[in-house]
């Protein structure tokens, strides 16, 4: 670092960090936060029954794992989220990007989908019980009403984003209708697709949880509702950690997908 | 030199604000744009010379008149005019190539021909080099040769340019006008190119058509005589050439008398 440069300072002001700082933060305020955890535990500050150790956390998730069959839960609730939500995104994205064409379906459409916006997913549990019983289907349903409305109005927002002149040039190269949605439009605004698809997936792990919680005897909120049941704090703690990790690997799943399909974004500058 | 290529008669272009206010954005304009000439429409904003340069794109209609392309009306915007804009237009998920393909593509142009075309004119705006990488690591100069290149490619009768070189700095405008010259001297193109820049018109056009504003109607059609009918791919010798600096003068006076008319 060159001597007669000021002295740089912990805050500035938009200021760059390097790569050692990022992860050494990281990790401080993680081991902080667990630091906490252990010595409030160690120390009898807090009720060992309400709040189970660390360590005694991550022991009875991998008990769970290896002894109790919790893998084929989180498969289940895996393959729910992956199924409601494919579902719903093969419906928004065609939907989303011909509303976000053809001001005519925009026209129809619009109304419907912003009012259903309004209307909180679960408050269509009761409804949905009593149409579909406790098996799959509600579950499915509950994802999928969650997700869709939120990704057809993202999905129609980002393509009108969609600059006009590269529309235009379109046209004036000689394109029809469906070369400027399909080889114009789509292409253009798929970066966002992805992501607002990205966004609505962490949502879709909340409507999963709740489903799960109300009405289900399979998946990671049905094990927490049993472990409730027989004060098993632990395997409570064990099932939002699963889920926060589960969650945290679909985002880098999808982020990783996202550098993979648009390498022209990275390139950028 | 034949008929002309466009014909513009009498066009006419009113703007509905809404609430059942218009607005007239072009008045009863009429010229001709010879066949493989440069055509430059000149004039202070307002004058509606982007909106004419629409009109024959197609993307606006005439409100009255009508454009006609060897002898056709236009109706919507086709291939046989290509148009170039200012603000980028390089489909960024496409290689350089592919956009210089683009528009051969979705016109069914065989594969071997279409790669044949893309070589040739890539290599006429000097981008062989970046044929594989994304528009997205190029400068504004180049990224507008990549539109050139590809509106180009796709063998329009006309190249239509809406200040095509307006967003570049002005030591990448001169080359990009020099290659201007270079292109149309080697393909025969006939180019129609807005702007509001007099050393611009002056430099690259075969005919001048200067329109005045509020709204937008013809004032003078000015051809640049002391050039006598050549073009010259030199910026600094077109400068020094007998008449040069009274032509400059003439639009300059044209231009500050259509700015004291709006005050």
């Amino acid at each position: 670092m060159p001597s007669n440069s000021r002295r740089t300072r912990f805050l500035e002001v938009r200021g760059p960090t390097g790569r050692r700082q990022r992860v050494l933060s990281a990790l401080g305020i993680w081991a902080l936060f667990f630091g906490v955890w252990v010595f409030a535990s160690a120390t009898g500050l807090v009720n060992d029954l309400l709040v189970p150790a660390p360590q005694k956390v991550f022991a009875t998730t991998f008990d769970l794992f290896i002894h109790r069959g919790f893998a084929s839960d989180v498969l289940i609730s895996i393959s729910r989220v992956l199924i409601a939500f494919g579902m719903a995104c093969a419906i928004a994205v065609p939907l989303g990007v011909m509303m976000g064409v053809f001001p005519a379906i925009e026209a129809i459409f619009a109304p419907f989908v912003s009012a259903w916006r309004y209307l909180p997913a679960p408050s269509f549990i009761p409804i949905l019980l009593m149409w579909f019983g406790t098996g799959e289907q509600p579950k499915l349903a509950l994802l999928f009403i969650g997700v869709i409305f939120f990704l057809i109005t993202l999905i129609m927002d980002h393509t009108k984003t969609v600059r006009e002149e590269l529309i235009e040039t379109a046209l004036t190269l000689g394109a029809g209708r469906t070369v400027v949605v399909l080889k114009v439009v789509l292409p253009a605004a798929l970066p966002d697709i992805m992501t607002a698809m990205r966004q609505m997936l962490a949502m879709a792990w909340t409507y999963l949880v709740i489903a799960e919680i109300v009405a289900s005897t399979t998946g990671i909120g049905a094990m927490m509702m049993r472990a409730r049941r027989f004060l098993k704090t632990d395997e409570i703690l064990s099932g939002i950690i699963v889920i926060g990790a589960l969650g945290l690997l679909f985002d880098l799943a999808f982020g990783m997908l996202h550098r993979r399909a648009f390498p022209y974004l990275k390139e950028k500058r | 030199m034949g008929a002309p290529l466009l014909d513009i008669r009498n066009v006419s272009k009113s703007f509905d604000l809404g609430r059942g206010a218009t607005v007239q954005a072009v008045r009863d304009v009429s010229f001709k744009v010879e066949r493989n000439s440069i055509c430059v429409l000149l004039g202070p904003s307002g004058c509606g010379k982007s909106t004419i340069l629409r009109m024959m794109a197609g993307l606006e209609h005439a409100t009255e008149g009508e454009i006609a392309i060897g002898g056709k009306i236009v109706g919507g915007p086709g291939r046989d005019r290509g148009m170039v804009f200012q603000a980028y237009t390089s489909f960024d998920w496409l290689s350089v190539r592919r956009n210089v393909e683009f528009g051969m593509k979705i016109n069914g142009v065989p594969t071997a021909e279409r790669r044949a075309r893309a070589d040739r004119f890539l290599d006429l705006v000097g981008l062989t080099k970046f044929a594989d990488v994304y528009p997205s690591q190029l400068s504004g100069g180049m990224r507008q040769r990549v539109a050139i290149a590809r509106t180009l490619a796709n063998d329009p009768d006309v190249l239509l340019m809406d200040e095509p070189f307006g967003a570049l700095d002005a030591e990448t405008r001169w080359l990009m006008q020099e290659l201007m010259i270079n292109v149309a001297e080697k393909t025969d193109a006939t180019m129609v190119i807005v702007t509001h820049d007099l050393e611009e018109a002056i430099f690259l056009a075969d005919k001048i058509v200067f329109l005045s504003s509020h709204p937008g109607s013809l004032k003078e059609e000015i051809i640049p005589a002391f050039k006598n009918g050549a073009r010259i791919a030199d910026k600094e010798k077109i400068i020094r050439m007998d008449g040069y600096t009274a032509m400059e003068e003439k639009l300059m006076r044209m231009m500050r008398e259509e700015g004291s008319r709006d005050e």
